[in-house]
């Protein structure tokens, strides 16, 4: 055989394991029990319009703020880390490494369950906003401040130069010339940071929820108990895809874009 | 714009007993040297000799050992001076532009205008329409830098400092960058500038120019200036053999 009889063989063999693949799942599957189970015709419509007007609503809510918070926040924390005073840069390292090491979901907890204990007859404003807001804010602001402080760092150091010699201050190069330009670089991986804390929003469910309160994957479980069925918890999973997959594709679209113009 | 009235009593700038370390590394070893108001002065000599240190020094964006340094009579080395305020007055090019990528052309030249001398948004813009004029550049202001050649982003960088109305301008190899055939727009847009009695120091490559424009040439070798004087008695009848040495490569 050539060498290219023998590619062209290979790849006849990779196309007919997973046509052996599909086959054996298709034979192997109950698909009535499957519809019944994941996609019933029944149980979807009874899912509207809470599923969009209260679950799809509150996950984009809850998302919105804590990336807006975590936004601000990890914007402060990059500043601090690569302040000249050293009491700032500690603090900025502490916090990123604490609130990077430990899962999003302990801090939740330490959230709904720590706050009332450390600051007795304090609540945090907003309910479950406010709770969702600095809670997934604070993770989102520890992994944000590292990316923003990469960024800041990839802006060539000719133009902090320009700038100051042109008298501004420094704050005001940073926030005119460095911070602007540092924010276009780090755009596609702020934008993964958005799809993350999109799917972290449901780990609010152990502040435990009102109806109105109620986000995407609360909303399913809450359903599934009630049908004893996996339709609203898929239903659930197909409007996360419906965030998320657009955000990733404009992440593509813009990684494409500045490979281009590189 | 009129160029400011040079007060020749006073030096533009001064330099005295200058010396810098990069960490062991000594790279200005002792200098003394001075601009008059109104007058072009071009610093040669070979790479790594400190000619960006000295003129970074300057406008203190090298921060110096020792020494002292008065622009227009100010210590520039006093720990107490306001920095910022003059920057404002000390106009910078470099090498590489550093033209603000996110801000278009009108952008670039009105911001620090505004942020810093505090003019009106109608005023930066009428000095910025005024200064792209001058560069022969003023049907681009709505441009980014990077759809721009290089010669026209050094106009730019160029018009950028003088819209600041400076005192000063400090160029650093403003040609070195550039294709050949993009040098001579540059190097006119200075010889105007240098004809309209702006005190200029720049450190140059461009032996013609610094013949022609330059007022003193300022030659310099491992941290030192080693002869100064005429530029055409300098380029013609070095005096030293470092000098010799370096002109035989280069011209
Ligand atoms: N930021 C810095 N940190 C450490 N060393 C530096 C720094 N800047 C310059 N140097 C060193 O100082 C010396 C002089 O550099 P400088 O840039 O002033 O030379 P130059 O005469 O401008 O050379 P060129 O013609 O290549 O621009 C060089 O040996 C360089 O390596
Ligand atoms: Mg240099």
């Amino acid at each position: 055989m050539s060498r290219r009889q023998r590619a062209q063989a290979g790849r006849l063999v990779q196309y007919a394991i997973l046509a052996v693949a599909v086959v054996v799942i298709a034979l192997v599957a109950d698909w009535t029990t499957l519809r019944t189970q994941f996609f019933n015709s029944q149980i979807l419509p009874s899912l509207f319009p809470e599923l969009i007007t209260t679950a799809l609503k509150n996950t984009i809510l809850y998302t919105a703020c804590a990336f807006a918070f975590g936004l601000a926040l990890g914007l402060v924390l990059a500043l601090m880390r690569l302040s000249s005073i050293g009491p700032y840069r500690w603090i900025s390292t502490t916090f990123v490494e604490f609130f990077r090491g430990v899962p999003a979901l302990i801090v939740f907890i330490g959230f709904y369950y720590g706050l009332p204990v450390a600051f007795p007859g304090r609540v945090l404003p907003g309910g479950t906003l406010g709770v969702v807001t600095v809670a997934l804010g604070l993770v989102g602001a520890a992994y944000m401040a590292e990316t923003i402080r990469a960024g800041i760092q990839a802006v060539p150091k000719g133009q902090m130069e320009a700038a100051r010699s042109l008298g501004m201050t420094h704050s005001r190069a940073m926030i005119s010339i460095v911070v602007p330009q540092a924010f276009r670089i780090i755009l596609p991986p702020l934008t993964n940071e958005l799809i993350l804390l999109t799917k972290d929003s449901s780990l609010v469910y152990v502040v435990g929820l009102g109806l109105a309160d109620s986000e995407l994957t609360d909303f399913g479980r809450r359903n599934l108990s009630q049908y004893v069925n996996l339709t609203p918890l898929f239903a659930a999973a197909l409007c996360y895809l419906l965030i998320t997959v657009p955000l990733s594709i404009v992440v593509r679209r813009m990684e494409a874009r500045s490979e281009k113009a590189r | 714009m009129s160029a400011p009235i040079p007060d020749p009593s006073v030096p533009a700038i001064d330099v005295q007993d200058l010396h810098k370390y990069f960490g062991e590394n000594q790279v200005l070893r002792g200098i003394d040297f001075h601009v008059d108001a109104g007058s072009v002065v071009c610093v040669i000599g070979p790479s790594g000799s400190g000619k960006s240190t000295l003129l970074r020094c300057v406008n203190r964006l090298e921060e110096p050992t020792s020494g002292k340094i008065f622009v227009e009579g100010v210590e520039v080395t006093d720990p107490d001076v306001n920095l910022d305020e003059l920057r404002s007055r000390i106009g910078m090019v470099f090498q590489s532009f550093n033209l603000f990528p996110h801000l278009t052309v009108l952008n670039n030249l009105t911001i620090a205008q505004q942020k810093v001398k505090k003019r009106s948004k109608d005023e930066a813009v009428e000095v910025a329409r005024r200064t792209l004029e001058k560069v022969g550049l003023a049907h681009r202001e709505d441009a980014y830098p990077a759809h721009l050649s290089g010669g026209q982003q050094q106009r730019i960088a160029i018009a950028r400092a003088l819209s600041m109305s400076p005192d000063l301008m400090l160029f650093d190899e403003p040609t070195s960058a550039l294709d050949p055939e993009l040098v001579g727009d540059v190097l006119d847009v200075m010889r105007n500038l240098a004809s309209e009695g702006m005190t200029m120091m720049v450190v140059t490559h461009e032996m013609g120019f610094a013949r022609e424009v330059g007022d003193n040439l300022v030659f310099m070798d491992g941290g030192v200036i080693v002869e100064e004087g005429d530029p055409a008695e300098v380029l013609g009848n070095p005096q030293h053999e470092r000098t010799q040495s370096f002109l035989s490569k280069v011209l």
